[in-house]
């Protein structure tokens, strides 16, 4: 079976969403087994396979038996491979976390929730290892339809401010797919290898300008780039824990991964793309000041992670628009960093009681006393987002900045600093209030008997997030050498 | 919907309506290769002839396929399209690589019934989901989905 790797990454998930009703029918306990162990067979054939791709090059596997460019292809590369193994890790962890959201709902809507929770994962999945640019859009329906039924799921809040995310995400992806109608109509090829071949005979011309403005469109508006991202935050502050947690890590980064993918490995390198990723310089830009800035001003802490979120969005398409080997290691090292601790934040906020999770910042005063483990991996993840040594954030901030010095680019370079000061600041708020002030509770016996311990099954994920943040930081070199390296498009 | 909309007259007239439309959907299915059709069309008119019974019988007197029997069908259908494309692994073509299937029959042959298969997955598949779609719409107040 090993050398059908490629293809069970995507569809372990795919069977296990539909198989989850249906064994839900027999017994509950089962259908939460196969949806956790469906993203954790996931994950192993994404590592097993990411190690093949190392050591022999890019695997591609014909959907099929069809050869392309007229069969689909999916191709695990560095790259690839790497994405879809920090997708795959996250949806295992989260759906151990998910468990005791779960347990208060009906073994039917758990199940159903189970089955969407794993569409998303399968979309998300196939959008990372496709070598077909159509496919490509299939799986971001696939991830977004998912993804638009998980996060209304909470009620009647979460319904309207879904609904918004639905209209403007439905628009992205149909300018996703207008441009690459444009793309087809020049080429007569959708899959990627072939078109990137005959878009470099076809040269420039207006279609082609037509085409890359809208791809690159529709694919900012799901990665919601400032300023862009007026969906998010409604969606994102009032979606369930779990859902969450899992989307506010992965989904931007993979369509940013679907960014980097079209402007790199796709489009030839000349006019319409170079003046696009000028633009997009520009717009990162403002993104990393506006977030920062917009999340200095929120007092829910959710809404604080989703606008800070904007900025470190910002921080990736910086990377990916100064476009040389410095600055595109940064950013592909702060997807992974960003991943891991926007989900280790939003599954600490989500694992605390009720009360404080419906409180503002200062329902977190004297959180260190009432969770102590949550209140430190939430500590490590906010410093890494910071940009502190030995975090993640720290490092991949480092490569970004030589990446922009590289480029003689002063501004974004004072920029990158400046918003790490911001960002220091809103997280600090934070973080004094959790260890500094003193905890309301603790004079009042009444209210101590409502404390509830965080369950293994949410705290587990939340600390080995918070690790994981760490680990990456201290390893970052060997990250760097051993994958994000060969990550890299040939410049 | 709660009360019954149908009469005699209606509740004969689709007694002799739905197994020709069955029959119809199953020669949409078989004979979608050669011409317009196949498993998507053919789940539609499936749906529609349950749909209609629903509409003729309402809600009180459906038993022959309640919305859990629909979402089972919705699961059921993919997992056979699936199921074909494991299949295909197992006997060592790619994954949906069904011409490798072990049938006793011509190459083409066999290419042509693996095929219908996952046709067949497709109709279970969009039946389940449409009646679906009709029931959530139709009984907002139905707890059971």
């Amino acid at each position: 079976m090993s050398e059908h790797l490629p293809i069970l990454i995507v569809v372990c998930p795919l069977a296990a969403a539909l198989l989850v009703p249906l064994a839900a029918r027999l017994s509950p306990r089962l259908a939460r087994g196969i949806a956790i162990a469906a993203p954790a067979g996931a994950l192993v054939c994404a590592v097993a396979a990411l190690r093949v791709a190392l050591d022999r090059g890019p695997w591609h596997y014909h959907l099929g038996g069809w050869a392309p460019p007229w069969g689909i292809e999916y191709v695990v590369d560095p790259l690839g491979g790497g994405m879809a193994t920090l997708v795959a890790l996250l949806a295992l962890l989260v759906a151990i976390y998910a468990g005791p959201y779960l347990r208060a709902r009906s073994a039917f809507r758990a199940a159903i929730f189970d089955s969407l929770f794993l569409l998303l994962t399968s979309g998300l999945l196939g959008i990372t290892l496709t070598g077909d640019l159509f496919n490509l859009y299939v799986f971001l329906e696939i991830s977004s339809l998912a993804a638009y039924a998980l996060l209304a799921s909470s009620g009647e809040r979460a319904v309207v401010a879904t609904f918004r995310y639905l209209l403007i995400g439905t628009i992205a992806a149909s300018f996703y797919l207008l441009g690459l109608g444009y793309l087809y109509a020049l080429t007569g090829t959708l899959n990627m290898g072939d078109l990137a071949i005959r878009l470099a005979e076809a040269g420039g011309g207006s279609a082609m300008t037509v085409g890359v403005v809208l791809i690159v469109v529709g694919l900012a508006i799901k990665m919601a780039v400032f300023p862009l991202h007026g969906w998010m935050p409604d969606a994102y502050t009032y979606a369930p824990p779990p859902v969450t947690m899992f989307i506010a890590a992965v989904m931007s980064k993979v369509s940013a991964y679907a960014l980097l993918r079209v402007l790199f490995f796709v489009l030839p390198a000349t006019g319409a793309v170079e003046t696009a990723l000028a633009v997009l310089s520009w717009v990162a830009t403002g993104g990393v000041l506006a977030g920062s800035i917009l999340a200095l001003a929120q007092t829910d802490v959710r809404r604080m992670l989703v606008y800070s979120s904007v900025g470190q969005m910002g921080y990736v398409v910086l990377g990916l628009s100064l476009g040389n080997a410095t600055a595109l290691t940064g950013a592909l090292l702060h997807v992974v960093g960003h991943a891991v601790a926007k989900g280790c934040l939003f599954g600490a906020v989500g694992s605390l009681p009720r009360q404080t999770m419906q409180a503002e910042i200062a329902g977190f005063a004297g959180a260190s006393r009432r969770a102590p483990l949550t209140m430190a991996a939430f500590t490590v993840a906010a410093l890494s987002l910071v940009g502190l040594p030995p975090t993640a954030g720290f490092f991949s901030k480092w490569y970004l900045l030589q990446g922009a010095l590289e480029a003689d680019a002063w501004f974004f370079a004072a920029v990158l600093l400046m918003s790490s000061l911001l960002s220091a600041v809103y997280f600090f708020r934070v973080i004094e209030r959790i260890y500094f002030a003193d905890d309301p509770g603790a004079a009042d016996p009444g209210a101590s008997r409502h404390r509830t311990k965080p369950s293994l099954r949410m705290l587990g994920p939340v600390i080995t997030l918070g690790a994981a943040v760490l680990l990456i930081g201290i390893l970052n070199g060997r990250l760097v050498t051993a994958v994000i390296r060969h990550a890299l498009p040939e410049l | 919907m709660k009360s019954r909309f149908g009469s005699p007259l209606l509740d004969a007239a689709i007694r002799l309506l739905v197994p020709f439309m069955w029959l119809f959907a199953t020669y949409v299915l078989i004979h979608g290769h050669d011409s317009p059709g196949g498993g998507f069309q053919a789940g539609v008119i499936l749906a529609a002839s349950i749909i209609l019974l629903r509409l003729v019988r309402g809600r009180d007197r459906v038993s022959a396929l309640t919305s859990h029997d629909a979402l089972m069908l919705a699961c059921i259908g993919p997992l056979l399209y699936g199921g074909i494309g494991f299949a295909s692994l197992l006997f060592g073509g790619n994954f949906l690589d069904y011409g490798v299937l072990p049938l006793p029959m011509e190459p083409a042959e066999v290419r042509v019934i693996g095929t219908l298969g996952i046709e067949a997955g497709v109709m279970v598949g969009v039946a389940g989901v449409l009646v679906l779609i009709f029931d959530i719409l139709a009984w907002v107040d139905n707890d059971t989905v």
